[in-house]
């Protein structure tokens, strides 16, 4: 399935003129087994209806400042910002948030909606385990039955999250099939819905799916970048120069673009991994190496061969080792009011030392892309600018993988870099 | 071409194309060769198959339980394109031109080929029609107006959580049959037929006079001559690919052509139902 040298198209492949519905641009809308078509309008409908309503929102607001700790901070990184010489960096703090990542916005206003359809029975998939341990958490705290399916490999790989999401009353199913990975987990989770649709709510974990999932998720997660804002004229009086953000499913992405969107100077760049090198399947970078498709009821970039067939990716990080984006990310491409790069593994690593001994926080595997784009571009840029990196976890899950990559044993003191 | 159930109820069988079930030795078969596939479809044409879903493999076949994800990914494996398929879909056209032949696939791998181009291959290859598990009528604009330019039908399904609104649509843009899903589910045999099966088709009956095929879950002479009772055809699917799983590429034409001979057996004596207690046990 992985070959390696694609030949580019002579013209893009497109499903047609676009169904109103959950459009980006051409990308979005809905490519699932007519099975589920009912619930994706029910679920859009009661969205729509939560959306509008004031209770249901004071709720959110209490649970999402309360529970889980927003406003998170936006914190000036000045040995950091010392360090690289060039402009000034600030880290919004989603890794401080109730179970370590951003995920928890989109759990919460998730399982809040379940609850007023009248679900009892919630399923998620998850790759790195963050959206996993924060439906886990969400379903403990509103009472309700929680299985998450997790690839076989993400399930070795992030086996602290597994054990979270365990302890948290959840029940964790292994996928075997296909990569054994996030794709495969969502492919599993669809089967659970499109088998259980009657009773079961399915809490999509990114900004991806069909319609309404990547409107929704990334509604729930607008908050980091209204956030963003308003600490950022309050702190500087003016907006960022550039904003930075890892880019999986890219519901941290959105979610800290999305209050930029009408700022044309500020830059939005995305990171995607890069993985250990250009050849298709070892990386998951879709801006670089994928072509317009679908799959999973989206359209956008797929990394697949020239049969359609979709390719394996790898990266370091579970949480960005996805075959596909979010939509409204591929339209924001296409439009070019963001640009999308990516990191490699390599780098990565050597940006969660960096970040952990020059500022004493430890960016999530995932987080740690953006991160590795800030020390390449601070130092390129003015002192007089400002740069913002969305922090979207925190990585004590990854000390596993960590210890192994970067060969941390005993009592040994590791180098900085 | 219309697609027709001369017998009643029509039987509708599933192939992953591509797929020489488990016990194939992989360097006997080249790449793109589709001769296991092609032999098992002409063995069940001629035990009574009315129409061939011809299953184009998938990646990530998400509407799909793990017997046809198996059989997909060993399709892959083999080396199967969907040009293979189109000229597996000619040469069964040649070789039996009354039967139905349906290109049955996930939309990825055509958009991929191009839909006009596909259109374009597809009628060319004397296939009747199209399915495309993950294309809703709402999105279906171009597919359609390709398949209307190169006199394919369109075979859409019908889910039993579709309301009346969504099965007027879906009837008004199906041609050829309408494929009645028995169960909301993935595909896959089941003991026992879900009584959603014979409302569903009560339901679309009201927009359409094309004959309904009734699938997923379908597995033995007893659950198709209940779909017999109210609907025009039953589709099996997993239950033959399971089959083809089990045999080797030599013995697997004639074990589905008993299979299928024993389906419109239903007294419960027929060797497909013995099959499947066997199988059971
Ligand atoms: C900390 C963290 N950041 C980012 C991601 C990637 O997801 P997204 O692109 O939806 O933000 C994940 C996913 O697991 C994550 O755990």
């Amino acid at each position: 399935m992985a070959s390696t040298a694609v030949p580019p198209l002579k013209e893009k492949p497109k499903p047609g003129p676009p169904h109103a519905a959950g459009r980006f641009g051409e990308y979005g809308g809905r490519y699932v087994p007519e099975t589920l078509m009912a619930a994706l309008n029910e679920l859009e409908q009661a969205y729509a209806a939560a959306s509008a309503d004031p209770v249901f929102r004071a709720e959110l607001d209490d649970l999402l400042h309360n529970f889980a700790g927003r406003p998170t901070p936006l914190y000036f990184a000045s040995r950091l910002t010392e360090q690289l010489g060039g402009a000034k960096i600030y880290l919004k703090r989603e890794d401080l948030l109730h179970t370590g990542a951003h995920k928890i916005n989109n759990a919460l206003g998730q399982g809040l909606l379940a609850r007023r359809m009248g679900k009892r029975r919630i399923i998620a998939e998850t790759g790195a385990g963050q959206h996993g341990v924060a439906t886990a958490t969400v379903c403990a705290l509103l009472g309700m039955d929680c299985i998450v399916y997790m690839g076989e490999d993400d399930i070795r790989r992030q086996e602290l999250n597994v054990l979270r999401m365990r302890l948290l009353g959840a029940e964790v199913r292994p996928v075997t099939s296909g990569s054994r990975t996030l794709k495969d987990a969502v492919n599993e989770a669809l089967r659970d819905w499109v088998t259980n649709v009657r009773d079961t709510y399915y809490i999509l974990g990114s900004a991806l799916g069909p319609h309404p999932y990547p409107t929704m998720v990334r509604d729930f997660h607008r908050v980091i970048g209204i956030e963003l804002r308003q600490q950022m004229l309050e702190r500087e009086g003016r907006l960022p120069d550039a904003i930075l953000a890892c880019v999986g499913g890219g519901s941290n992405a959105i979610g800290a673009f999305h209050a930029f969107l009408d700022d044309p100077a500020v830059r939005l760049i995305g990171v995607e991994a890069g993985g250990r090198g250009k050849s298709l399947g070892d990386h998951a970078a879709r801006f670089e190496g994928g072509v317009p498709g679908v799959l999973q009821g989206t359209y956008s970039y797929v990394l697949q061969d020239e049969d359609g067939q979709v390719a394996l990716t790898h990266s370091v990080s579970a949480g960005l080792d996805y075959a596909t984006v979010g939509p409204e990310h591929a339209a924001l491409h296409d439009n070019g009011r963001a640009s999308y790069v990516s990191a490699d593994d390599a780098h990565v690593l050597e940006a969660v030392v960096r970040l952990s001994q020059a500022e004493g926080i430890l960016p999530a595997l995932e987080s740690a892309h953006a991160v590795a784009e800030c020390l390449r571009i601070a130092p390129q840029m003015p002192r007089h600018a400002i740069l913002v990196v969305n922090l979207s976890g925190r990585g004590d899950k990854d000390m596993g993988i960590l210890a192994r990559e970067l060969k941390i044993a005993g009592a040994e003191p590791l180098s900085g870099r | 071409m219309p697609i027709r159930f001369p017998q009643h109820p029509g039987l509708v069988v599933y192939l992953t194309a591509g797929d020489n079930g488990l016990y194939a030795d992989a360097a006997q078969i080249r790449p793109g060769d589709l001769a296991v596939t092609r032999e098992i479809a002409l063995a069940a044409i001629d035990a009574g198959a009315d129409v061939i879903e011809l299953g184009v493999p998938f990646s990530d076949p998400m509407a799909d339980g793990p017997v046809i994800q198996r059989a997909s990914e060993r399709a892959l494996r083999a080396g199967t394109r969907l040009q293979h398929v189109l000229n597996l879909a000619a040469e069964l056209r040649a070789a039996r031109p009354a039967a139905g032949i349906i290109l049955f696939s996930y939309l990825n791998p055509i958009l991929r080929y191009g839909m006009s181009r596909f259109a374009d291959a597809a009628a060319e290859s004397g296939a009747d029609g199209v399915l495309l598990t993950d294309m809703i009528v709402e999105e279906a604009g171009d597919y359609l107006a390709e398949m209307r330019r190169t006199g394919l039908n369109p075979v859409f399904l019908a889910a039993p959580t579709s309301p009346d609104a969504r099965l007027q649509a879906i009837a008004e843009h199906s041609a050829g049959f309408i494929y009645a899903i028995s169960r909301t589910g993935i595909t896959g045999k089941q003991q026992q037929l879900a009584a959603d099966a014979a409302a569903l088709v009560e339901r679309i009956r009201r927009w359409t006079q094309l004959p309904i095929a009734v699938g997923f879950g379908i597995s033995n002479a007893d659950h198709v001559a209940q779909v017999g009772q109210f609907a025009d055809a039953a589709v099996i699917g997993s239950a033959i690919v399971e089959l083809i799983e089990r045999s080797t590429p030599a013995t697997a034409p004639g074990e589905v052509s008993r299979f299928i001979k024993g389906l419109r057996q239903p007294s419960g004596a027929g060797p497909g139902m013995q099959r499947e207690q066997s199988a059971r046990r």
